[in-house]
């Protein structure tokens, strides 16, 4: 495992995140369905917990707080997407669509 | 190249596949089996930083709870209009932001200088270390979080249950 880090630069990780980070966006400006949209969120926040586990490795190996925080982010993840799956639910039931353009009832 | 950069290679190709697939597949279903595809891939890069504790949280949560949650609300969701909703009708604006964003990104990183790279070394942390930081040093964050959990919980379920309330009313 030790050699791992000089065989492989900080930097790859780093692109490899923010490939997987862009492609989430395209997949919440494009996707028009609620339960998609939450999947690209959770293909972003993975992103984000990649660089958080890269840092954390190459920079500070002794603190490794970037592990901590990755597993915050992934405790905060699983209570977002069961909130978000109940408040879809419901719409769902009110208006009979997850599709989030046709959800404007606060819009003028 | 190496054993190590070949297996990164390896696992970063199946992570952005997934991720293409997440948001290209034409059918929700598929879309959830590649977004399994990219935890996974996600989870062995866990464990090429030497990080074997989060890549274990990462397939039982990540590739196994969350999305057999979503694929429950996917199945709840049906409708008719599903094919409409796949993708917007903006789509190449979208193509354009995210190609920008990814270029902003790697020209970034790439003309950035990293500190840390000098001694080349990954430590791998023991679960107890682990452990006893998450409960001695992060206590506090540690508490909170379980708080936002189970406040997160209890209000998915006062969201998705039906309301006896409004039944009365209606009678």
């Amino acid at each position: 495992m030790e050699a791992v880090a000089q065989q492989i630069p900080l930097e790859h990780f780093l692109v490899l995140s923010a490939i997987l980070f862009s492609i989430g966006v395209y997949g919440v400006l494009t996707r028009r369905n609620a339960v998609l949209i939450i999947m690209s969120v959770e293909l972003m926040l993975n992103a984000a917990s990649i660089n958080m586990v890269a840092f954390a490795a190459y920079t500070s190996p002794a603190a490794f707080t970037g592990i901590i925080f990755a597993i915050f982010i992934i405790t905060i993840a699983a209570a977002e997407v069961g909130l978000a799956l109940a408040i879809i639910l419901r719409i769902f039931r009110n208006r009979g669509t997850a599709n989030v353009d046709e959800v404007n009832a606060l819009k003028w | 190249m190496t054993v190590a950069q070949g297996i990164f290679y390896l696992i970063a190709a199946l992570a952005v596949a997934g991720g293409l697939g997440v948001v290209l597949a034409r059918n929700t279903v598929y879309a959830a089996l590649f977004l399994i595809l990219a935890l996974l891939a996600v989870a062995g890069i866990y464990i090429l930083l030497a990080s074997e504790f989060l890549a274990l949280v990462q397939v039982l949560i990540y590739a196994g709870a969350i999305t057999v949650l979503l694929l429950f609300a996917l199945m709840l969701t049906r409708v008719g209009d599903l094919e409409e909703t796949m993708v917007g009708a903006q789509w190449p604006l979208a193509v354009v932001a995210s190609i920008l964003l990814v270029g902003l990104l790697i020209t970034t990183i790439a003309t950035s200088d990293w500190p840390g790279d000098a001694d080349g070394m990954i430590t791998r942390i023991p679960f107890e270390t682990l452990g006893e930081a998450l409960f001695r040093q992060w206590a506090v964050p540690f508490e909170i979080a379980s708080l936002v959990l189970l406040i997160a919980l209890v209000g998915a379920i006062v969201l998705a249950r039906d309301e006896e309330g409004d039944v009365e009313e209606a009678e």
